[in-house]
C-alpha cells in the first residue's frame, strides 16, 4: 500500500482508472488493484498491498521460540498447519531434532487435510467469483467436515497451532481414525460432484480456457511457484523433490497441464485433492505407533500426568515456559510445498532463547507478483477469474 | 577464503574461478551453502548463476545484527530447479550503504527488493520502482531494524526510541 | 359507472396480489436456492422465516433514505420510479383467465383487453433499459456506470431475439391481443395433445420457446446473463450507489420482470389458462390432488418432526393447504378458479426455473453474452420466424 490512484494526466479520454479494492468482493481480502480501463478491456493493472500487514516477523523476534507457532498460524489463516510445520522443521532443524515416526506421518496427514481444506476454500471462492453460488457451499459442507476433524485434534477449528517442535502439541485424540476415515471414504466423491457442476460445464469452459496465461519462463521469472507452476507443466513439488517429514514413504502424483490458463490450474488443484485424500488414506492406514513428542526435555514440553509427580518434569516445565530454551547459533531456510506454492521459513538464532529473525517466504507474496502480466489486455470479467485462479491469501501477502 | 568443503561445491567452486574478488567467504552449515558476496558484484554474481542453472529466486531479505557492524545482511536465496539445490548469497552492509538491484536478472525480484527497503531500509540501485510496499508511505523509519522499539505509541519512539 | 367500480376493484385486486407475490417470491427463492445449496435459508422470523419478507420490507422502509452527494439528484431518484412504473405497467395488459362471472357480474380477468397487448408489453418491457441507464450514470460514479453500459448493450441485444421469438406466435395467432392468442390455442390435438401454440401444427413452436426463454434470462439480468450487477466484478453494477427503499424498488422492478415476462411465456406458448390435457381426463381435479398431496406431506412431517416448533406449524400449514384443497373440490367454483390456476402454475414452473438456473449455472463473460446473443440467438430467432411464416403460408387455415 503506497500512494494514491495516480491522477491520469494523458488520454484521459480514453482510459479510465478504476480502483479495485481494497474493499471489493472478489479481490479475497484487502487487495487494492488499480486497473487502467479502455472500456472492458484492462489496459495496465497495479497490484497494492499491505493492508493486513500486522508485523508478524517483527512480533517473532520478540517471542520464545515456542511461542511463535501461534504466530506462524495467523499468516496464512487458510493453511495454518503448513505454516505450523514449515515453522517447526526449521527449529527442528537448527536444533538437530529428530521427531518420532508418529509425529511425522500425523505430519503429513493434517497438512494434507490443510491443503484439501485450503483448496476447498479456493474452489468455492473461485467458483463464486465466475458465478456459480452452489459449489461454494458445497465446498464448505466439505470443509466443516476437514474443521471438525481439525478441532478434534487440538481443540480449535482455524488456528490449530497443533505441530509444535519436537512433535505435537498433544496425543492424536481417540477416535481420530474413525472422523478421518469417514472423510476419505466420502470425499472422492464429492470432488466428482464438483466437477460435474463445473468441469465440463460449457459456460466455465468459456470463462477460463485461455484466460490469465503466463509463460512458464514468465512464472519463474516472476517467483510463481505451487499449482501455477505446475498448470504450466513444470512437475516441480517440493515434497517430492526436497522430501520432507516423510513424505517419500507416501505413493502420490503429481499432476500437471500445460495450458497455463485459468481452467488449467483448476484442473492441477482438483487432482491434487484427489492426491491429497491418497496420502491421508496411506497415513490413516499407515499410522506409525510410538510417542507423539521427541525426547528431548529441555525443549518438549512434559507430559500433564509426570508433571504433576515428578519433580524433574516440573521444573522443565516451569524452565520452558518462562525462559524456553536456548538454540545454537545458525541459519536455516527450510521450504515446503504449501496449498499455494513454496512456503519458505529463513530462520536465524544468534543463541539465545528468542529468534534473532525468522522470515516468512509465503507463496502469495510471490505468486501475487504475476498478476499484471496475467490481466493486462484482458477484460474485467478475466481480472476475476484470473484473481481466483492464483489463491492468494491476503494474510500470507501482506504478513 | 573457501573452506576445502565449499571447494567441492560446484556452484560455489565455478563462481570463485569465475570472480575469485566476487566471493569472500562461505561456509557450509546444516547442509546449506553460504557464500558471502561483494555488495557491488551482486547483480552480476547473480546474473553468472542464474546461467549456472539457479534459475529461480526464490526470495531476498535482510537481517540486522544491530549493534554489530557492518549491521546488515542482504540474503538472496537461489535455487536450482534442475539439480534441485538452493544456494544462499549474503551480502554485508553498514547502515546507509546501499546495494545493486537485481531486477535486472530475475523481474520477480521487484517485490522482495521493496519489501527489504520497506522494513529495513537498505536501498537498492537502478531498482525501478524502490517504494514502500507493506506499510503506507508516509511512514517513517523501518520497523524490522532491532533498534525500533516494539512498545509505545509511534509517536513516542519517533522522538525518543528512534536513533 | 360499473365498468369504473369493476376496474377499480380489480386493479386493487391485481395490485394486492402482485405485491404479496412480489413479497413472497423472493421468500421462495431464498428457500430454493437454500435447498439446492444445502442450506435452510430464513428461518428465523416466524415459522419457516415465512414473516421474513415483511422483516426485510419493514428494515428497508426504515432505512435512512440516503442520497449520496455526487449525484444528479433528478434522475437519481427518477431511475428507481421508473424501474418500478415500468414493470408494474404490463400487468394491465395480460390476462389470467377467461370470462367469469362473479357475484352476477361478468368480467374478464384482465385488467385491460388491449388489441395491442403484445405490442404494449414489448414497448414498456424494452423501456426498462432506461431505468438502469440512469440509475448507472445519475449515480456518478464507477461501477455503476459500467453496469450501466453493460445492461444497455445487454437489454437492447436480447430484445431482438424476444422480439423474434414473439413474433413467430403471433403469426400464428393472427392477432396482437392476448386474450385472443390464449383463446386459439384453445383444444386438443387428437383429444389428447393440447393446442398451445409451442405444439400447434402447422409450425410448432419448440425453437421459438427456447430462444424466448433464453433471451427472458437475459432480459431480467438473471443468472447465467447477470452481468449488470455481477457482484464479483463490478460490486452491485448499476444500483451500488442505491439504498434502503430505491435499493429494494429495483429488486422488486427486477422481480416484477421476471414475474412478466414468464406470463409472456405462458400466454404465448404454453396455453396461457389452458389445462394441459382435457377435461374428461380430470384435469380439473389436478389442484385438489395437488393440494391435498402438499398437505399430506405437510401433516406427515408435521407430525414427526423433531423440533417442538414445527410439531405446531406445520399442521397448520397443512390445514392451509387441506382448506385449498376442499375449495377446488367444489365443481362450482371450477370454472372461476381452474384456469387462473392453470396460469399461476405454469408462471411459477417458469419462475422456479429462473431459481434453479441460478442455483446452478455460473456466468457468462460480457463479450461471450454479446456474441451468444448475435451469434447464436439472433439466426436461431429469424430462422424460427421465416419457418414459421413459410408454414403459415402454405398450410394455415387463412
Amino acid at each position: 500500500m503506497s500512494d494514491q490512484a495516480p491522477i491520469p494526466t494523458e488520454a484521459t479520454a480514453r482510459t479510465l482508472t478504476l480502483n479495485m479494492g481494497p474493499q471489493h468482493p472478489s479481490t479475497h481480502g484487502v487487495l487494492r488493484l488499480v486497473l487502467e480501463l479502455d472500456g472492458e478491456t484492462v489496459v495496465r493493472a497495479r497490484p497494492e498491498i499491505g493492508f493486513l500487514h500486522t508485523g508478524i516477523e517483527k512480533e517473532c523476534e520478540q517471542k520464545l521460540y515456542h511461542q511463535v507457532v501461534t504466530l506462524t498460524d495467523r499468516v496464512d489463516y487458510l493453511a495454518p498447519l503448513s505454516n505450523n510445520l514449515c515453522y517447526c522443521l526449521a527449529v527442528e532443524k537448527l536444533l538437530g531434532l529428530e521427531v518420532p515416526p508418529l509425529a511425522r506421518w500425523m505430519r503429513v496427514m493434517l497438512t494434507e487435510l490443510t491443503r484439501l481444506n485450503s483448496h476447498l476454500v479456493w474452489l468455492g471462492t473461485h467458483a463464486l467469483d465466475i458465478g456459480a453460488m452452489s459449489v461454494f457451499l458445497y465446498c464448505f459442507r466439505e470443509r466443516e467436515e476437514i474443521l471438525r476433524i481439525f478441532e478434534m485434534f487440538s481443540g480449535q477449528r482455524m488456528m490449530t497451532s497443533y505441530f509444535r517442535i519436537g512433535g505435537l502439541a498433544v496425543e492424536p485424540p481417540r477416535g481420530w481414525q474413525h472422523a478421518v476415515r469417514r472423510f476419505v471414504d466420502t470425499f472422492p466423491s464429492r470432488i466428482d460432484e464438483y466437477e460435474e457442476l463445473l468441469t465440463r460445464n460449457p459456460i466455465w469452459l468459456r470463462r477460463t480456457k485461455g484466460v490469465g496465461y503466463v509463460s512458464l519462463e514468465d512464472l519463474i521469472e516472476l517467483g510463481v511457484t505451487g499449482p501455477m507452476l505446475r498448470a504450466a507443466g513444470l512437475a516441480w513439488d517440493i515434497r517430492k523433490s526436497e522430501p520432507y517429514s516423510d513424505y517419500d514413504q507416501f505413493d502420490f502424483e503429481i499432476p500437471t497441464r500445460t495450458e497455463s490458463d485459468v481452467y488449467a490450474r483448476y484442473q492441477v488443484r482438483l487432482e491434487e485433492m484427489r492426491q491429497s485424500t491418497r496420502i491421508v488414506r496411506q497415513a490413516l492406514e499407515g499410522m506409525p505407533s510410538g510417542r507423539h513428542v521427541a525426547d528431548a526435555p529441555g525443549i518438549v514440553l512434559p507430559d500433564r500426568e509426570k508433571m504433576k509427580t515428578e519433580m524433574e518434569a516440573l521444573i522443565y516445565h516451569f524452565k520452558i515456559v518462562t525462559e524456553g530454551f536456548r538454540v545454537p547459533p545458525g541459519e536455516v531456510y527450510q521450504a515446503v510445498e504449501s496449498p499455494r506454492g513454496e512456503l519458505a521459513y529463513y530462520v536465524v538464532s544468534d543463541g539465545g532463547a528468542k529468534p534473532w529473525r525468522v522470515y516468512m517466504r509465503t507463496p502469495s507474496f510471490g505468486n501475487l507478483q504475476a498478476l499484471p502480466a496475467m490481466i493486462e489486455g484482458g477484460l474485467i470479467a478475466d481480472v476475476v477469474a484470473a484473481l481466483g485462479s492464483m489463491d492468494f491469501v491476503l494474510g500470507d501477502v501482506d504478513r | 577464503m573457501l573452506s576445502r568443503v565449499l571447494e567441492q561445491n560446484s556452484p560455489a567452486a565455478e563462481l570463485v574461478a569465475w570472480d575469485p574478488e566476487a566471493v569472500l567467504d562461505g561456509k557450509l552449515d546444516r547442509g546449506e551453502v553460504t557464500l558471502f558476496i561483494a555488495p557491488a558484484r551482486i547483480a552480476a554474481v547473480c546474473g553468472f548463476l542464474k546461467e549456472r542453472g539457479f534459475t529461480r529466486l526464490s526470495s531476498i531479505t535482510a537481517v540486522d545484527w544491530y549493534p554489530a557492524e557492518p549491521r546488515f545482511e542482504v540474503v538472496y536465496h537461489l535455487h536450482n530447479m534442475r539439480d534441485n539445490r538452493r544456494l544462499r548469497l549474503k551480502c554485508r552492509l553498514s547502515e546507509g550503504e546501499s546495494i545493486p538491484s537485481v531486477t535486472g536478472v530475475w523481474r520477480g525480484a521487484d517485490w522482495y527488493e521493496r519489501e527489504v527497503w520497506d522494513l529495513f531500509g537498505i536501498r537498492f540501485e537502478n531498482h525501478p520502482d524502490l517504494r514502500r510496499i507493506l506499510l503506507p508511505e508516509d511512514w517513517t523509519d523501518h520497523p524490522l531494524r532491532k533498534d525500533y522499539p516494539v512498545h509505545g505509541r509511534r509517536y513516542d519512539y519517533v522522538r525518543e526510541g528512534g536513533e | 359507472m360499473d365498468f369504473y367500480l369493476i376496474t377499480a376493484v380489480k386493479a386493487a385486486a391485481l395490485m394486492g396480489f402482485l405485491l404479496l407475490t412480489l413479497l413472497y417470491l423472493q421468500w421462495i427463492e431464498r428457500k430454493v436456492i437454500a435447498h439446492v445449496q444445502v442450506r435452510i435459508g430464513p428461518s428465523r422470523v416466524g415459522p419457516h422465516g415465512l414473516l421474513q419478507p415483511v422483516a426485510d420490507s419493514l428494515k428497508l422502509l426504515l432505512k435512512e433514505d440516503l442520497i449520496p452527494p455526487h449525484v444528479n439528484r433528478f434522475l437519481y431518484l427518477a431511475a428507481p420510479f421508473l424501474a418500478v412504473t415500468l414493470a408494474l405497467l404490463s400487468y394491465a395488459v395480460i390476462p389470467f383467465g377467461p370470462e367469469i362471472e362473479i357475484f352476477g357480474v361478468r368480467t374478464r380477468l384482465q385488467l385491460a383487453d388491449l388489441d395491442i397487448a403484445v405490442l404494449f408489453v414489448l414497448a414498456v418491457s424494452s423501456m426498462t433499459v432506461y431505468a438502469v441507464v440512469l440509475a448507472g450514470w445519475s449515480s456518478n460514479s464507477k461501477y455503476p456506470l459500467l453496469g450501466a453500459l453493460r445492461s444497455a448493450a445487454q437489454m437492447i441485444s436480447y430484445e431482438l431475439p424476444l422480439a423474434l421469438a414473439v413474433a413467430a406466435p403471433l403469426l400464428l395467432a393472427n392477432t396482437l391481443n392476448l386474450r385472443e392468442i390464449v383463446e386459439r390455442q384453445d383444444g386438443f390435438y387428437l383429444g389428447l395433445l393440447p393446442r398451445w401454440n409451442v405444439f400447434q401444427l402447422p409450425a410448432p413452436q419448440i425453437l421459438g420457446l427456447v430462444v424466448f426463454v433464453i433471451a427472458m434470462f437475459a432480459e431480467t439480468n438473471r443468472v447465467p446473463f447477470d452481468l449488470p450487477e455481477a457482484e464479483n466484478e463490478l460490486v452491485a453494477g448499476f444500483h451500488t450507489e442505491y439504498s434502503a427503499m430505491k435499493f429494494a424498488a429495483f429488486f422488486m422492478a427486477e422481480y416484477a420482470n421476471m414475474i412478466t415476462i414468464s406470463a409472456m411465456a405462458t400466454l404465448l406458448f404454453l396455453g396461457g389458462w389452458l389445462p394441459p390435457w382435457p377435461a374428461w381426463l380430470g384435469s380439473n381435479w389436478v389442484p385438489m390432488i395437488l393440494f391435498a398431496g402438499a398437505g399430506a406431506l405437510a401433516l406427515y412431517h408435521g407430525l414427526n418432526a423433531e423440533r417442538a416448533r414445527d410439531r405446531r406449524t406445520l399442521p397448520i400449514v397443512a390445514a392451509g393447504f387441506f382448506g385449498a384443497s376442499l375449495v377446488f373440490a367444489l365443481p362450482a367454483l371450477h370454472a372461476l378458479l381452474i384456469p387462473p390456476f392453470w396460469f399461476l402454475a405454469k408462471v411459477g414452473l417458469l419462475l422456479w426455473i429462473f431459481m434453479w438456473v441460478r442455483g446452478t449455472l455460473p456466468r457468462f463473460r460480457y463479450d461471450q453474452l454479446m456474441r451468444f446473443a448475435w451469434g447464436t440467438l439472433f439466426p436461431l430467432g429469424v430462422v424460427n420466424l421465416l419457418a414459421t411464416g413459410l408454414l403459415v403460408a402454405l398450410f394455415g387455415e387463412a
